[in-house]
């Protein structure tokens, strides 16, 4: 039974709630629940009507229900009837089940905004408050519609009260974030700012957070507030005879009044009236020193509601970025708390520092605190603690404390937690190479990654380390002694087989003088490690074999004789024994100048962004690493090139050339497995079509014959297009539809196509909820083509990555221009067209019913002229159009024969181009 | 603004779930899952902010119930614990001596004291004496423990 029960106490369903807590297992509970359920719904079925009580009670059955996880389908008649009632307890329970219910029949929609509409107007603010306090809480676009204009009235009118004033604010909110298209306040917009002058606290601090979503929106319009809001945050902080009354906490003066004002002046920069600036200027020194005082409470709820205050003064110094006295002091504060015993202190110091660090004036401040730093790397309880104290050496590391940095992190990845062992490899591997003043420290540096953690380094690591190696000359024959030696050691982790078995493939001649190092010591020495490696790294290593044919004749015959044995030439791997077999003929058959130039050294590599580094920044997301590559004192300090500049080579360039040596023998179709896999594939090309769900394929289909409809559609987004194709260009118009309630937030299409060149125009990055977009492309044919380009967007809704791919309707045949011809041309062209590849026929099972209206109009659709009374049969139909593409026009002819007793077409095409004959019937015959 | 409030035992038993942003409700469990799992695992130690997806996690224990919210980037953490522990002091005042028994047989009360508290994931009102008067406001039809047992218990 209930502790205690206060108001209008519910005694049935006090029953019921502890008959659920004693029942003994889940079924017991289903079993009570479903005894309960009957029990209402014959209640709300019978005859008799249900008093009041009674129906509250119910429904607030059927809500603790609902909230253990059980559906629940039924009731919401009967909430909708309380909302009507004239007590306030009914009204209540009616109101928070719908808020905790929403169901979108729109019915009853109509008539749950009837009673929101009746208790707007009531005499009674705590009704007003209760249909205010549902609008915020289900905030649907209907609600939105129905009562966006009424809300704002209520907000500044003279005779509300107070309360409902805050409730007014918040639920204008609410709907500005589900609807932003919906609200505009007009001319309200001044009276609404003035709220920050209100009288009562709690009208200003429900103000507040309205005044900052629309000063997100319209920032000039809401200009005004920054003084307001400055004027009013003084007479909070800056202390003086005010009483405060309850609006202090713990005897902190107004906290989240002071923090939301604080946030609000983040939209801007600093005031440029200079009274006002230096008023706020006040204001963040008396912040900034009253930390310094002594506490006025020993309770943790003070210390909390005045650091909250100071982090956010420290935000919004930090955002100004302006002033480097105040910065320097947010950093010393900042920095006391390093040391603090709240861990929470201590995790939000460290994360506010990391955006100190990346700010020009600061940067050398936070740098004194490393010591710090690292000892919180070492003493740490808490991995989510040591994890930002990594991100924080990652922020403040450059040219001067690079090595030290690198040196602790490596020091602390033998112990670190598994969890963020890739994420410390990939910020080292990136500190590596950006602040190598050379490069034998920065192969020394991967090789202990490798050491220490070789399970979390990802390819694009290693990758990374070969490339660097092949582009600098001066690294190449220390990389190849220091891999020598590496692997020596009795047990070493494949990944450094790899590098091994790479460079010194490259590069082993440099150390073959030395007799430790000879030719057939680096042979045998890899070859030790060769059985305990997968299938990849022993492809590698074949690789290196070949290589080292061409590098150290002497050795050859041993290296032949590895080769032919059963164990490689009859491998049962296809890719391992095709290699083995191949090499080793390549080893018989050509004569040294041949080898030499087959297995030439590696060209250096065109410089781009590092990979590693994209990787990195993808796994983060943006604004938790300071991007320092961006910030101008990077620039130019000779950051070895490599880090920097954009990317030049073809996506498909083999990069590391793993594959350079097999290439050249007969064929390379083999699969090369992952090791071929190019190391930026990672970020530039489009997600698998797995993705884009069966639908977006079907749909493409639909699109071969017409030019417009839903192209996608899923629970959140439908995308329509509407296209025209002259010649050989076209344009296309993509429709996205956001068909949830919330912002679409960095939404970003992009195209990938080879054979066209799609040319995108830019799109605003903020799909509001409910809210069209409407995105054009321009489309150019450069040649014949089949891949047709594919679309991927990604965007964040509700706080996870939304990734979503599909082909854009882009086909050959789209770039037809229909022909008009006599019969007697007609068969005269066809009989031109008569080489065997030139002709394309296939016979294929009718998949819709057979009309000839229908088949008429998907031929038209299709983009050739119908020619009528060519065919002497005249249930065929014949076709014919030009092709246009930028660089020819190919001419085609079509048949088509149905067979309406079969139930089978035969589609038959020619064309000049037999790639083109193939692409049409393709694509054609996939329609009937 | 915060985008979810939810209160569970060290059980993981959920007692009481806000949501202020739509979200369809197989999500909703999911997150409900991970949440208690995430925060159930961690020593008192620990810090009470996590990141989460592209969200910060700030969770605080009050006896054997974990309150746990969840803030959008630009939030202020130190704050949200303060909003949590306001709540608390909310639901004493309310129920005086508040105790997780209180929550699971008077749930409805416990939503209604949030509504007056945050609305749409914001702070609607601080003050302490103001968010209780107007939730007493709507008890004033008390009824005598008599009245109370005459009632049906079904």
């Amino acid at each position: 039974m209930p502790a205690v029960s206060k108001g209008d106490g519910m005694r049935g369903l006090a029953v019921f709630i502890s008959d659920i807590r004693n029942c003994k297992s889940k079924e017991a509970e289903v079993k009570r629940i479903n005894k309960e359920l009957a029990n209402i719904r014959s209640k709300f079925k019978g005859d008799k009507s249900l008093d009041g009580y009674s129906k509250r009670k119910y429904v607030c059955k059927l809500l603790f229900i609902f909230l253990l996880g059980h559906d629940i389908d039924f009731g919401h008649m009967e909430a909708v009837n309380l909302l009507s009632s004239n007590k306030y307890t009914e009204k209540q329970i009616g109101y928070l089940f719908i808020s905790v219910l929403v169901n979108s029949n729109s019915d009853l929609i109509r008539l749950i905004n009837n009673a929101i509409k009746n208790d707007l107007s009531s005499r009674y603010p705590v009704f007003m408050k209760l249909a205010l306090h549902c609008i915020a809480n289900v905030g649907s676009r209907e609600m939105a519609e129905a009562f966006v204009q009424e809300i704002p009235r209520i907000l500044v009118a003279g005779d509300t009260m107070d309360s409902v004033k805050q409730s007014a604010a918040l639920c204008l909110l609410r709907l500005h974030r589900t609807s932003p298209d919906l609200v505009t306040m007009g001319e309200l917009t001044s009276r609404v700012v003035h709220l920050l002058n209100d009288q009562h606290l709690g009208v200003v601090t429900a103000a507040t957070s309205l005044i900052i979503a629309m000063a997100q929106k319209n920032p000039e319009e809401l200009k005004v507030s920054i003084p307001l809001a400055v004027g009013r945050l003084g007479r909070i902080v800056i202390p003086a005879a005010s009483d405060l009354q309850d609006y202090a906490y713990y005897f902190v003066p107004a906290p989240w009044l002071s923090v939301k004002l604080l946030r609000l002046l983040q939209c801007y920069p600093p005031p440029e009236d200079d009274s006002v600036r230096s008023r706020l200027a006040e204001c963040l020194e008396s912040i900034l020193n009253k930390a310094q005082e002594p506490p006025k409470s020993k309770k943790v709820q003070h210390s909390n509601a005045k650091y909250a205050v100071l982090f956010e003064a420290i935000s919004l110094i930090i955002h100004y970025d302006s002033d480097p006295g105040l910065l320097v002091r947010a950093c010393n504060q900042l920095g006391q708390f390093l040391q603090h015993r709240e861990t929470n202190l201590r995790y939000l110091a460290l994360e506010s520092m990391c955006t100190l660090a990346s700010s020009e004036f600061s940067h050398e401040a936070v740098k004194t605190h490393i010591e710090t730093v690292i000892s919180a790397l070492k003493t740490e309880r808490d991995v989510s603690v040591r994890q930002r104290a990594v991100d924080l050496l990652y922020a403040m590391c450059d040219r001067s404390n690079a090595k030290q940095i690198v040196a602790e992190l490596l020091d602390y990845l033998e112990t670190a937690d598994y969890s963020i062992r890739e994420e410390i490899v990939l910020k080292v591997a990136v500190i590596a190479e950006k602040y190598a003043v050379d490069y034998a420290w920065y192969v020394d540096t991967i090789l202990n990654l490798i050491r220490i953690a070789g399970d979390h380094v990802s390819e694009e690591v290693w990758y990374r380390v070969i490339q660097i190696v092949i582009s600098r000359e001066e690294v190449q024959g220390y990389a190849a002694k220091t891999v020598f030696e590496a692997l020596q050691a009795p047990a070493c982790h494949e990944n450094l087989v790899k590098v091994g078995g790479y460079i010194l493939g490259e590069f082993g001649n440099l150390i073959a003088g030395d007799p430790r190092s000879s030719p057939l010591v680096q042979f045998n020495l890899l070859h030790s490690k060769f059985h305990l490696c997968s299938v990849p790294t022993r492809a590698l290593l074949l690789s290196t074999y070949i290589k080292f044919i061409n590098l150290f004749p002497e050795i050859k015959v041993t290296i032949q004789d590895v080769l032919r044995s059963s164990s490689q030439i009859r491998n049962s791997d296809v890719e391992l024994q095709q290699r083995a077999v191949e090499y080793l003929r390549l080893s018989c058959v050509a004569n040294t100048d041949v080898l030499a130039t087959v297995l030439e050294e590696m060209p250096p590599f065109l410089e781009r962004e590092s990979s590693i580094l994209s990787k990195l920044k993808k796994r983060k997301g943006p604004g938790l690493l300071p991007e320092q590559e961006d910030s101008p004192k990077d620039k130019n300090t000779g950051v070895n090139g490599t880090v920097e500049s954009a990317s030049l080579s073809p996506l498909s360039a083999d990069l590391l050339g793993l594959s350079s040596t097999s290439s050249q023998s007969s064929s390379s179709s083999a699969p090369r497995g992952s090791l071929l896999v190019d190391i930026f594939a990672d970020n530039q090309s489009p997600v698998p079509e797995a993705a884009a769900a069966p639908v977006a394929t079907e749909n493409f289909s639909k699109f071969v014959c017409k030019n417009s409809g839903v192209l996608f559609e899923n629970q959140m987004l439908q995308i329509g297009l509407k296209s025209e194709f002259r010649q050989n260009l076209g344009r296309l118009h993509v429709f996205y539809g956001n068909k949830t309630s919330m912002q679409f937030l960095d939404f970003s299409p992009s195209v990938v196509c080879h054979d066209v060149n799609v040319h995108a125009k830019s799109v605003d990055p903020v799909v509001n909820g409910g809210a069209q977009l409407q995105q054009m492309f321009n489309i150019e044919c450069i040649s014949d083509f089949q891949e047709a380009p594919s679309l991927n967007i990604q965007f964040r809704y509700g706080g996870t990555l939304q990734n979503i791919g599909f082909k854009l309707p882009v086909t050959l045949n789209k770039f037809f221009q229909p022909t008009e011809m006599s019969s007697q041309e007609f068969f005269q062209r066809w009989k031109q067209l008569s080489i065997p590849q030139q002709e394309v026929q296939k016979i294929f099972k009718a998949k819709n019913p057979m009309d000839m209206d229908v088949t008429k109009a998907k031929i038209a659709g299709f983009g050739v002229a119908l020619l009528d009374q060519v065919d002497p049969n005249p249930s065929n139909f014949v076709g014919a159009g030009i092709i246009h593409t930028k660089t020819t026009q190919v001419g085609c002819l079509m048949r088509l024969e149905p067979n309406t007793q079969a139930q089978m077409y035969r589609l038959t095409l020619r064309t000049s181009r037999d790639s083109v004959s193939q692409q049409l019937c393709e694509l054609l015959s996939d329609q009937f | 603004m915060m985008r979810f409030l939810l209160l569970f035992s060290r059980q993981g038993k959920l007692r009481l779930q806000k949501w202020f942003t739509p979200l369809p409700e197989r999500e909703r469990r999911k997150i409900v899952r991970d949440m208690t799992m995430m925060v159930l695992a961690r020593s008192p130690r620990c810090c009470s902010v996590i990141h989460w997806r592209d969200l910060k996690i700030v969770y605080k224990r009050y006896a054997s119930l974990y309150f746990c919210s969840a803030l959008e980037d630009p939030d202020n953490e130190l704050l949200a614990l303060e909003v949590m522990h306001r709540y608390v002091e909310l639901l004493d005042k309310y129920f005086g001596n508040v105790c997780e028994l209180d929550i699971i047989f008077n749930f409805e009360k416990a939503y209604f004291i949030l509504d007056e508290f945050l609305l749409g994931g914001e702070v609607q009102e601080t003050s302490k004496l103001l968010v209780v008067k107007s939730t007493e406001e709507s008890d004033l039809l008390q009824e005598t423990m008599e009245e109370y047992m005459r009632k049906p218990a079904f």
